[in-house]
């Protein structure tokens, strides 16, 4: 039963992690695309977890709580620093 | 084996499963909510599924999976720095989407910051004439 798991949610994930990647290269503003890559991020820590509980190991562990630890210093980085540069009102 | 000890490792493996699924599936709705939510405000609801209930989920998995208890507490570490860190980087995006207006203003039903940041240009535009 764990083999079709595995294999069902490896399929979800793929998709998940290619609409978070569309929206990587598409998105409009640069806001969107930090949102996008926190989101492929949480799929790169889901992957790590289901990998770990349908193996029975724990070596992804201390890089799952490091990942949690630190993973939200990018976007606040980005979102510190982040400009409008644009003229008047986003219309799309 | 005592066929009790089997009834309940098949059990634990069904919830399991069922929590495996359904934390990859918070994955696909953050995706989905992606690329189909209009602005970059409700582009942030949606991405908030995996990180925080489907991090809980697929770590409850993994808890039980294992089958010992000193795991449970660094499994709690995981998602407790999970639900700390998250707000800070959801504030810091939603306020400076909010700044440079990468959000639909028609789509809001109130919206309470406007008044705030009125207020502190008018007074940085009299600090600027002032000075």
């Amino acid at each position: 039963m764990m083999q079709i798991v595995l294999a069902v949610t490896a399929v979800i994930l793929s998709l998940a992690a290619a609409g978070a990647i569309l929206r990587i290269a598409r998105g409009p503003s640069l806001l969107d695309r930090v949102l996008a890559s926190d989101v492929l991020l949480a799929i790169l820590g889901a992957a790590l977890c289901i990998d770990m509980a349908v193996n029975r190991h724990l070596n992804n562990l201390m890089l799952l709580v490091a990942l949690s630890v630190v993973g939200f210093i990018g976007s606040v980085t980005v979102a510190r620093f982040v400009a409008d540069r644009r003229e008047q009102t986003h219309e799309s | 084996m005592s066929p009790e000890a089997n009834l309940g490792d098949n059990v634990i493996d069904t919830v399991t499963a069922v929590f495996l699924v359904a934390g990859a599936l918070m994955s696909l709705a953050a995706a989905v909510g992606l690329l189909r939510f209009p602005d970059l405000l409700s582009r942030m609801h949606a991405a908030t599924k995996p990180q925080v209930l489907g991090l809980f989920l697929l770590l409850a998995a993994i808890g039980l999976q294992m089958r010992t208890w000193w795991v449970w507490p660094v499994l709690l570490v995981a998602w407790i720095f999970q639900l700390l860190t998250v707000p800070v980087s959801a504030h810091m995006v939603g306020r400076s989407g909010y700044r440079t207006k990468h959000m639909h203003r028609e789509l809001l039903s109130s919206d309470d910051l406007e008044a705030v940041v009125q207020k502190a240009a008018k007074s940085a535009r009299d600090e600027a004439s002032n000075g």
